[in-house]
């Protein structure tokens, strides 16, 4: 668990440029994880308050807290 | 005194009809004038704005809404959707305007007291402003700031005891029909299903991890109170296997005027005397009725169960008593693509706690959407894309007559090797020697 989370924590600080990342994206980092195994990972990081969800009411996304522009402009 | 001028939006008064315009008037008069000396904890001037806002966006034919943001309660993706308008300054009363959802009960069933406890939150710490209901089925509670929304959340769930709903690419709050719990119709416990499985499936309802969202809804028999197929990506519809029970004397009482047709219900007009041919028979999409001058016959076998009968002859006509539902799959409102129904998926399963033969096939159809679907397509899209007979395989379910629906427009058919007995090999020699010359 704690090496995945690594790896989810260390593919967000490499992104340059977008803040906010579709599950999908997740699942991409674990090619080998059931679907439902990389969720476990991501409500980790969610309660331990180092990601948060983005929604646009139809659709969600994820990110790390705080970080992009959004969070400025919405205080 | 209004704080904004509207003439746009009073023109909206001027109709026939009830005018959410007029009622945002008198919420906003009710909050100046604050009868009951509530602390109001977001301001005072909320729907005065939300009138200010909505008038300019009529004048700019624009919409001053930002779109999404990052609200919610703690652990939750869903439930919240966040609204900032992109005017603040003028309209500071909906600079943050968020929308709470909150979870309906099973069949709807509220006490009064429990729709009071619900207001007493909503007018201190939200606009006092609500839709009832949304599509989905949540009390949609429109209009908080940021701050407000762990304690609406603590209130929700501490004092009333209920949650928030679904939004974003999570399960929705899943939506039923009354069923056994007041209608004769119901062919299985749509209350008691929708309830379970609400709870069963918490996590799907609040951690988003779908490619977009998904929708179940439940309709006790083909009457589709909730429009599951129309509107559910997963929609069970009650229907039975074995016959119509027919009641012939009660038949011959409606014949003779005795019942009212359907009820009652289109009694305000004097449709003239009852004609079960015209009415009833004649009626009938499959034509499988039939009646002689004293009996009622149906061709069970070419029924499609479409109620309309059972609905006019209530009294005599009854649901079989092999009752369960069927299940089909892919219902949306035309988002990206097209508008769509539901596909037939299951004919007939059996509706019982705890109810594993629906969930094994939802769990299948998630685990192969989460797989395949692109973000932001719905199932119904995914099934297009992949294919009705990739979803027969991943669900494990075998290809029917029932699922047939058009003579087919694609003409190859392409067998896997499991699907042709003996597979690919064949014996060369055995062949050769069929096939000397
Ligand atoms: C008086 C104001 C409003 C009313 C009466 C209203 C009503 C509704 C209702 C009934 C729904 C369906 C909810 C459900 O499916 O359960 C809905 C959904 C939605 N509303 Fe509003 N709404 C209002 C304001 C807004 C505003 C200001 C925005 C955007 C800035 C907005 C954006 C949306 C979106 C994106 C959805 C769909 C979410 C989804 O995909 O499920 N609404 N609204
Ligand atoms: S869908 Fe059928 S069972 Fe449910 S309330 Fe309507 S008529 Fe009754
Ligand atoms: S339920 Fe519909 S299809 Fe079946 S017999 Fe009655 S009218 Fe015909």
């Amino acid at each position: 668990m704690e090496e995945q989370k690594q790896a989810i924590m260390e593919f967000l600080e490499g992104k340059k440029g977008k803040s906010k990342f579709y599950f999908s994206d997740f699942c991409k980092i674990f090619p080998d994880l059931k679907q439902r195994e990389v969720k476990k990972f991501l409500t980790a990081l969610v309660n331990e308050g180092k990601l948060e969800f983005w929604s646009s009411g139809s659709t969600t996304m994820y990110g790390i807290k705080g970080a992009g522009k959004q969070n400025a402009e919405e205080d | 005194m209004a704080k904004h001028k509207t003439p746009l939006l009073d023109e909206l008064e001027s109709g026939p009809w009830p005018s959410f315009v007029s009622d945002i008037k008198m919420e906003a008069e009710h909050r100046h004038q604050n009868p009951d000396g509530l602390d109001y904890q977001i301001p005072v001037d909320c729907p005065d704005d939300l009138l200010g806002v909505m008038e300019l966006s009529y004048k700019d034919k624009e919409t001053h809404w930002k779109h999404g943001g990052i609200v919610g309660v703690f652990g939750y993706g869903g439930g919240v959707i966040g609204r900032y308008c992109d005017q603040p300054e003028k309209f500071p009363g909906v600079a943050h305007f968020h929308t709470v959802r909150v979870a309906q009960p099973a069949g709807k069933y509220y006490t009064t007291e429990y729709l009071r406890g619900i207001m007493d939150i909503w007018d201190l710490r939200g606009s006092g402003m609500t839709n009832m209901h949304g599509s989905t089925g949540d009390m949609v509670l429109l209009g908080t700031t940021t701050p407000q929304l762990e304690e609406i959340f603590y209130d929700l769930t501490h004092t009333m005891n209920t949650d928030l709903g679904g939004s974003g690419g999570n399960l929705r709050t899943p939506a039923d029909c009354l069923g056994k719990s007041r209608c004769e119709f119901a062919c299985y416990d749509t209350n008691a299903v929708c309830h379970a499985l609400t709870n069963d499936y918490q996590d799907e309802l609040h951690r988003p991890a779908f490619p977009y969202k998904f929708k179940f809804k439940f309709d006790g028999c083909p009457n589709s109170c909730v429009a599951a197929l129309a509107r559910s990506d997963f929609s069970v519809v009650g229907t039975w296997k074995d016959d119509i029970r027919i009641d012939q004397d009660r038949v011959k009482a409606y014949v003779a005027g005795e019942f009212k047709p359907n009820a009652g219900a289109h009694g305000s007009r004097d449709w003239g005397k009852f004609d079960i041919v015209a009415e009833v028979v004649d009626r009938c999409p499959t034509k499988c009725m039939s009646y002689d001058g004293a009996k009622l016959s149906i061709d069970n076998s070419n029924c499609t169960r479409c109620m309309h009968c059972i609905n006019v002859m209530p009294a005599a006509l009854k649901i079989g008593e092999e009752t369960g539902a069927s299940i089909l799959l892919g219902a949306k409102a035309p988002i990206l693509d097209g508008a769509q129904m539901s596909s037939l998926l299951m004919p007939f399963v059996v509706v019982e706690e705890p109810y594993d033969e629906i969930k094994e096939i939802i769990e299948n159809i998630w685990d192969w959407w989460m797989e395949e679907g692109k973000n932001r397509e719905r199932v119904g899209e995914t099934m297009k894309r992949l294919s009705f007979q990739k979803l027969l395989e991943v669900t494990g379910i075998p290809a029917m007559p029932q699922h047939v629906k058009e003579p087919r427009s694609n003409p190859y058919i392409f067998f896997k090797e499991e699907e042709v007995p003996g597979g690919w090999t064949r014996d060369q020699q055995a062949f050769r020697e069929r096939h000397k010359s």
